[in-house]
């Protein structure tokens, strides 16, 4: 019984496993083909069944038969940063407040601030990228990275809100009320004691903002042409009729890469046990 | 420090955050209301007065009612195949397996991958000559299958990328319960002598349904969102067989510039969503909270 079930528990582990990994190993082994490695049917080997070549690679830095890689990294990664730490620190101040003191205007408490600010995750992109798209063109900030920062923060402010208000509530109230009978001011004592002692939280908070910032598509595609264009955008433009499937490949794991650092901070807090604290 | 003082503070902290929220989401929500009162298109680009006459065409639009309940559909199944696997998939890696830390890392991947790029390489996979899924599936003797050509096809293969993505978020979140829970009610078990599927049955899973409600409420609400991986996959073919509202509307709206209509579609997709999700958060509570406590 004992051993069959650690063999099934492991035999699972490596199925699911399979098929993480599966989509990743096709898009390297393909990213390394030629247009005769594709067109032959598919083949996985590089050596013994197609011959490799690195033309994949190269036209994402020249721009020949596939795209510029640089600029809309570049793009993306000013967008996605800014965003970011403009919602953690938005959010962080607006998190310490609904942790620490009630707010009370007519019905509307605490609770339903929080709720307020959560719930806009439900908003469908769809239903505000078409105000979104006449906001930005009447404030003539289409197609620039100022215009798609706006957007983001809108995206990722719920979720910093979100994180960040239970971990302040994990965080006990004496030591806010020690650091003020010393004398701080109730933003001192949150700049001084509080902030360092709430890093983990900013970090959990800070990357999820990154894998929704850097991960979405929707409203890069809507909201900018040709001055600005992001990651998300390039790639799919490749993914016409004529697709070259190495350059795809290539820019495709490129783009990915760095939020695989993301996943080993992520799992580091996971298994430190900071996450269950701050995602309840 | 006075009354005032205090008051001075806490809308320092809140205000920031809660008025440039305020600001980007709720003039479009607003806006969006006004305009699906408008017969906005790409000829006539105004915001004129029709009343409800929209709301009217899209009572008979059955092309939206299909794509609504073709979502419903996909996002209950993805999100209940999701919470399954997830939660085995965390059960696995909880304690007692070698290389745990390295299998977590692996699971949660996924997650942080662009879903449109990944859509793309998915797309190739599925390719019906040139991808390895046919070409993988022939040697165990099976296919080949008309992965995105055929409509249960289609829809078939948005909910495998679906689940690949989204079943680490489902994931992340359990195994996160899971080591957060107190060790005693399990010592008791173990005395008792009960073994791992009772443990599960009147420990593990009692003690993860605030958890377990939460991680399903939240993956819901994005599933009621799934447009991105069809605009890539299908495009919402062959026809419309595997078209979301989302895509729908996106098609509407930022496609044919019939822009008044699109806003009425998105404010009913909208309200059926909340209404929906509300609903289903409450059955969730009382099926997995209710009885006890």
């Amino acid at each position: 019984m004992s051993k069959l079930y650690t063999f099934l528990k492991y035999l699972a582990i490596t199925l699911w496993s399979i098929f993480v990994v599966t989509p990743f190993l096709w898009a390297l082994t393909t990213s390394f083909k030629t247009a005769n490695g594709v067109t032959g049917g598919p083949t996985y080997l590089p050596w013994l069944q197609y011959e490799p070549s690195l033309s994949g690679w190269k036209s994402l830095f020249s721009g020949g038969g596939g795209i510029d890689i640089v600029k809309p990294y570049l793009d993306s990664l000013i967008v996605t940063a800014s965003a970011s730490v403009i919602s953690i620190v938005l959010g962080s101040l607006a998190a310490y407040g609904l942790s620490r003191f009630s707010y009370r205007a007519g019905f509307v408490k605490n609770a339903d601030l929080i709720f307020f600010f959560i719930s806009q995750r439900i908003m469908p992109p769809i239903v505000l990228a078409i105000p979104f798209f006449l906001m930005l063109k009447w404030l003539d900030l289409l197609d620039s990275k100022i215009g798609l920062i706006l957007v983001y923060v809108a995206l990722l402010l719920p979720i910093a809100v979100w994180i960040m208000v239970d971990f302040f509530n994990n965080i006990p109230r004496q030591i806010d009320e020690m650091a003020m009978l010393d004398g701080c001011t109730p933003l001192q004592a949150f700049l001084r004691v509080i902030l360092p002692n709430s890093l983990p939280g900013m970090i959990v908070a800070g990357m999820f903002c990154l894998i929704f910032g850097w991960n979405d598509f929707f409203f890069a595609f809507t909201l900018t042409f040709t001055d600005t264009q992001l990651l998300p955008v390039a790639v799919v433009a490749l993914n016409s009729s004529v697709t070259p499937w190495w350059s795809l490949s290539a820019s495709a794991l490129i783009s990915v890469a760095p939020l695989l650092l993301v996943a080993f901070v992520v799992e580091r807090y996971l298994s430190h046990g900071t996450l269950a604290g701050a995602i309840r | 420090m006075g009354e005032t003082g205090l008051r001075r503070y806490k809308l320092v902290f809140l205000l920031p955050g809660l008025l440039t929220l305020l600001a980007i989401i709720l003039f479009p929500l607003l806006f969006t209301i006004r305009v699906s009162a408008s017969g906005w298109d790409a000829i006539t680009p105004e915001l004129n007065w029709v009343g409800g006459s929209n709301y009217a065409t899209l009572w008979n639009d059955v092309r939206f009612w299909q794509s609504l309940a073709r979502l419903s559909g996909m996002a209950v199944g993805t999100v209940l195949i999701q919470y399954v696997l997830g939660f085995a998939l965390a059960l696995l890696v909880w304690r007692d397996v070698k290389a745990r830390r390295l299998f977590r890392l692996l699971f949660l991947i996924p997650m942080m991958t662009t879903p449109v790029i990944m859509s793309v390489i998915w797309r190739t996979i599925f390719h019906e000559s040139l991808g390895p899924a046919n070409d993988l599936l022939h040697l165990i003797g099976l296919g080949p299958y008309p992965w995105l050509t055929a409509g249960g096809w289609a829809v078939a293969s948005v909910m495998i990328v679906e689940i690949w993505q989204w079943t680490p978020f489902m994931f992340l979140l359990l195994l996160a319960g899971l080591i957060s829970l107190p060790r005693e009610p399990f010592l008791a078990a173990a005395i008792d002598g009960a073994g791992p599927i009772r443990t599960f049955l009147n420990v593990t899973f009692p003690l993860m349904a605030t958890v377990s409600i939460g991680a399903i409420m939240i993956r819901l609400i994005e599933a009621s969102k799934l447009m991105e991986t069809v605009y890539v996959l299908t495009s919402g073919g062959p026809g419309t067989a595997s078209e979301t509202s989302g895509y729908y509307i996106y098609i509407k709206g930022l496609r044919d510039f019939d822009i008044g209509y699109a806003a009425a579609l998105s404010i009913t997709y909208l309200v059926i969503m909340i209404i929906l999700l509300t609903l289903v958060g409450k059955l969730l509570h009382r099926v997995l909270v209710g009885g006890r406590s």
